[in-house]
């Protein structure tokens, strides 16, 4: 059988797709839960990072229950829309964003909390309201943090398997993204086509770990951006 | 001009607090832990006070009779921070620059970065970073940045006490010399008592949260 390069266009569609929703959101969620107090904060802070320990299969459940056609999402969607988010490319990236946004939120949420009160403080003497001292020192500082935040939440979108096998299912050249290619074609008897994938995916998420590290103890080093560890 | 008369419970004790200030320095003076940063910090706006009130210039700027509590940025205070929260991201300049008002209230103090990093002696190192500086050109960089945001009132916590004897010497004669320029009231705040006779025309001791002693001291060297 001919090695096909679907899934890995797909899976890299995914994951830059569920990379932006996990950024625009983990941001601001994580910019208020490191400087805010308000009631109920330690549950909306559960719910988030539910995702990191849950099986797969139970978000992919909860999503289907969600999504699916008569779920209140599913249907506002079937309504409103005509479109929906079962077995499409749409709801393979709903699953990778919401596995991997635990992990960009844990990472930017600890890198805002470690950046020091006092420049803050010192901001807002100057003059600065809370939308300048966030965009012009919390997040600048906390940028490193961030940045592990993307890399990791992108290499997890790359492997989701379980959630997205529930809610996109395998249609090969639709939603058939690596990890599912991989199971599958290893299940068809289609050895080469599977280690070839597994190879690629070994070699980036090898890639991935090692740059983090390395890039890390760079930062440290360096003079200008180890600000929040002052 | 300050006028603040205020009550702050904290965790041990009550800081009581009354003070009036036209011009000149004021230095707080008392061992750690008196209250003396609490009362920068209420002055501020970064902490608030249980009771009573605060006025710059006749404008009440916190009030618990009349529910005023003007936010930080609009106070108009300088504040100078004990560690001098510099942005470690950004250069000399960029800091400097970073509270300067879009459009100047004072024209004639002709407050461009230039004049404020050369009055302070810092033109040289506008470029570079604040880990690349030592700790006495640090305590310059963030008086510039205080002052470039035309307060009318200054607040010093501890500014001098990281620093060697010989730096330390240069900058007390330097704030006194920058308070007669600039012409606002100085808050300085210092755990030693000759530092405070040094450099304050009014002295107040605190200790746990009462206010001790209050000398109205004429400096020499001002007479001169």
């Amino acid at each position: 059988m001919e090695f096909s390069f679907i899934p890995i266009i797909l899976s890299l569609k995914v994951a830059f797709a569920s990379v932006i929703i996990v950024a625009c959101s983990s941001i601001p969620i994580a910019g208020l839960m490191a400087k805010r107090e308000f009631l109920g904060k330690d549950v909306v802070e559960s719910i988030i990072t539910l995702p990191l320990v849950l099986p797969p299969s139970v978000i992919g459940f909860m999503l289907l229950v969600f999504f699916g056609k008569n779920g209140p999402l599913g249907k506002l969607l079937e309504q409103w829309f005509h479109t929906r988010i079962v077995f499409t490319l749409e709801g393979a990236v709903i699953a990778a964003a919401v596995v991997s946004l635990p992990l960009m939120y844990q990472s930017v949420k600890v890198a805002m909390e470690s950046v020091d009160q006092n420049l803050e403080k010192a901001a807002r003497t100057l003059g600065a309201g809370e939308l300048k001292v966030f965009f012009t020192i919390t997040l600048p500082l906390a940028w490193n943090g961030i940045v592990a935040g993307l890399v990791l939440a992108f290499a997890r979108s790359l492997g989701e398997f379980g959630a997205t096998l529930m809610i996109a299912g395998n249609i090969p050249g639709k939603t058939q993204t690596m990890p599912l290619a991989i199971y599958f074609a290893n299940e068809s008897g289609d050895t080469r086509q599977a280690s070839i994938l597994v190879i690629i995916m070994t070699v980036f998420s090898f890639l991935v770990i090692y740059g983090l590290n390395r890039w890390g103890k760079g930062s440290k080093r360096d003079s200008r951006g180890g600000g929040n560890n002052a | 001009m300050l006028n603040a008369h205020f009550k702050k419970d904290l965790p041990t004790f009550d800081l009581e607090v009354d003070i009036s200030l036209s011009n000149g320095i004021l230095a707080l003076v008392g061992p750690s832990g008196a209250g003396k940063t609490t009362i920068l910090q209420c002055v501020a706006g970064l902490q608030t006070p249980s009771w009573g009130e605060i006025n710059i210039h006749d404008k009440a700027v916190f009030s618990s009779d009349h529910g005023i509590d003007i936010p930080i940025r609009n106070r108009r205070i300088g504040y100078v921070f004990q560690d001098y929260a510099l942005f470690p991201h950004m250069t000399v300049e960029k800091n400097v620059m970073y509270g300067k008002p879009k459009k100047g209230n004072i024209p004639n103090k002709a407050l461009n970065v230039s004049n404020v990093l050369d009055m302070l002696k810092i033109g040289h190192l506008r470029n570079r970073y604040p880990n690349q500086i030592s700790g006495g050109e640090k305590q310059r960089v963030a008086l510039a940045r205080a002052l470039m945001t035309e307060p009318e009132l200054l607040l010093l916590d501890e500014p001098l006490s990281a620093l060697d004897q010989d730096t330390r010497s240069t900058l007390q004669q330097e704030l006194l010399k920058l308070q007669t320029q600039w012409k606002i009231p100085f808050i300085l705040v210092t755990h030693d008592v000759q530092e405070a006779e040094m450099l304050g025309d009014q002295i107040i001791k605190l200790d746990r949260g009462k206010q001790e002693e209050i000398k109205g001291i004429k400096k020499l060297h001002k007479a001169q």
